[in-house]
């Protein structure tokens, strides 16, 4: 059975961030991921970034990915990447990892330290009709347009205002699709508010305190009933029809973390970081010693400190392998997340993580 | 329920009054200036801070924390329009009252197809999307090369707090 010093488990800003630290370092490492190329959802963003010059600012999501890769490409020597590869299983008893790459390859790594940055799963919401082609995720909707240069349809009604919702609404009119409207059901847009005054100026209304009540259409959406809802989110029974042919979910991530049930890592459900998450030290180590998580597999945020965090993770992980320490680098890592963190609209996920934080890892 | 539905619109992305992060010179000083000054509107803290970083004169003052909202000391400004091109969020734009008596010159971020070109018609819209002039490009920068281009379109000065972007007309529709 191969054995490989670090395994890191998804190729995105987490990963990509994660083994580019460590192999920096001297550790060598295997990077897998189960989609047709290196980047996750970095390959998608074709809008700016925010954060400072450290997290590339001001540059395009997919820029980035460029920018991780070529920094991956430079360390050849130590890092092996894998792609269209899936991690299917952890056995506690000697900690061996089972993979499958391109469903007709099956084989075993023994790794000596991992580092588990395999993202998120959109979130779906019930409503009647909510079968009908034509009813999207927002990451099907970004891949098809971004990725593949495909349109979803002609008109979409986005549900849901996160940074998801409002970001991809105005990647669909760059793209030359109307959108009929966003339906939001707090009182206010959970994203950035300069990304919904981007929408606003082009003419998209963003209905808050609303919800959709169903998709309409027989065979195909034709279009969507939008009802009105109380501060207590219950239907005031004021509602209008919306017509449209693709009706757009951006409700929310929950965490990738199947594999850290499965490697023992001790979870706990925090809503405020989207889900169930591991129990981790300062240094995103798990409770299973060997064991590091970074991104949104640790709690749903930006992917920004996803890139930092996997920094901290490859860092934390090479270091007990015994390479070199880079204490100044240590020291940024750190104090870039506190200052993305530091503002209102990271309250929820300071609140999560102190949920999460367990002793030990202090420097 | 006006206030409740002010709250709601400004809770929606739409601008409904002054607010810290809403950057504007004082507007004698404005309309001597050639070139302009920025536009700031960026009202809720987030960690974001290019417009301090692409500013070449320091005009976007430091952030103490990277979640401030921007404060602008108008005496340093030139107008460069870096930060209008810079900023993720689209939230700089810089407005040049001395351009012609009566007149604004807005230098707006454009990131939408066509790629836009001096003499394009396009319709200005205000914070809602709704068409509040039509006007015909000036002039099209791209200062970073990378597809955010800086579009110059006159307006007449009363609506220069209205008009905040541009959609260039369909030949059909002209």
């Amino acid at each position: 059975m191969r054995e490989v010093e670090l395994l890191v488990i998804g190729g995105g800003p987490a990963g990509l961030s994660a083994a580019a630290e460590a192999a920096g370092m001297g550790a060598s490492v295997l990077l897998v991921d189960s989609g047709p190329r290196l980047g996750g959802q970095l390959i998608k963003q074709t809008h700016k970034f925010f954060g400072s010059r450290d997290e590339f600012a001001g540059t395009r999501g997919f820029k980035i990915a460029d920018v991780l890769l070529d920094e991956l490409k430079g360390l050849s020597d130590r890092v092996e990447a894998m792609i269209d590869t899936t991690v299917v299983g952890y056995y506690r008893e000697d900690g061996t990892v089972s993979l499958s790459r391109s469903e007709d390859e099956y084989f075993l790594v023994k790794p000596k330290r991992i580092v588990v940055a395999a993202g998120a799963q959109e979130r779906l919401i019930p409503f009647p009709g909510n079968d009908l082609p034509g009813v999207y995720g927002a990451g099907a909707v970004q891949t098809l347009m971004n990725v593949y240069g495909v349109v979803p349809g002609k008109k979409v009604l986005m549900i849901g205002a996160g940074n998801i919702g409002i970001i991809v609404a105005y990647q669909l009119i760059q793209a030359g699709i109307e959108v009929a409207g966003v339906v939001e059901a707090m009182p206010r847009v959970g994203g950035y508010w300069v990304h919904a005054a981007k929408i606003r100026r082009l003419g998209v209304p963003i209905h808050l305190m609303h919800s959709i009540k169903r998709a309409c259409g027989d065979k195909v959406v034709e279009g969507a009933d939008v009802m009105e809802l109380d501060e207590r989110f219950n239907p005031t029974g004021r509602e209008f029809h919306v017509e449209c042919d693709t009706i757009c979910l951006a409700v929310g991530l929950t965490p990738t973390v199947e594999l850290l049930w499965q490697a023992g890592c001790k979870m706990k459900y925090v809503p405020q970081l989207c889900g169930y998450v591991p129990v981790r030290d300062c240094n995103l180590r798990t409770t299973n010693h060997s064991v590091w998580v970074a991104g949104d597999s640790s709690g749903i945020e930006e992917a920004s400190s996803a890139m930092v965090e996997g920094r901290l993770a490859g860092y934390g992980a090479a270091l007990s392998l015994g390479y070199g320490e880079r204490p100044d680098r240590y020291l940024s890592f750190i104090k870039r997340l506190e200052n993305l963190r530091a503002g209102e609209v990271c309250d929820k996920i300071r609140s999560g993580i102190a949920c999460v934080l367990c002793e030990g890892g202090e420097q | 329920m006006d206030d409740r539905n002010d709250a709601l619109l400004y809770n929606s992305g739409v601008l409904t009054g002054p607010r810290d992060g809403v950057c504007k010179a004082e507007e004698g000083q404005w309309k001597a200036k050639r070139g302009g000054y920025v536009v700031i509107e960026c009202p809720q803290r987030i960690p974001c801070n290019p417009c301090h970083t692409s500013c070449p004169t320091g005009a976007v003052l430091p952030f103490a924390d990277i979640n401030d909202v921007p404060k602008v000391d108008f005496s340093k400004c030139t107008g460069c329009c870096r930060c209008v091109a810079r900023c993720p969020g689209l939230a700089c734009f810089v407005v040049d009252l001395a351009w012609k008596e009566g007149w604004a010159m807005m230098k707006l971020p454009y990131e939408q197809l066509p790629r836009p070109q001096k003499g394009m018609a396009v319709d200005c819209l205000d914070r809602i999307g709704r068409k509040v002039y039509r006007s015909v490009i000036e002039q099209v920068l791209e200062p970073f090369k990378d597809r955010t281009f800086v579009v110059s379109v006159p307006v007449p000065a009363d609506l220069k707090d209205d008009v905040r972007a541009v959609k260039v007309v369909a030949h059909d529709a002209e």
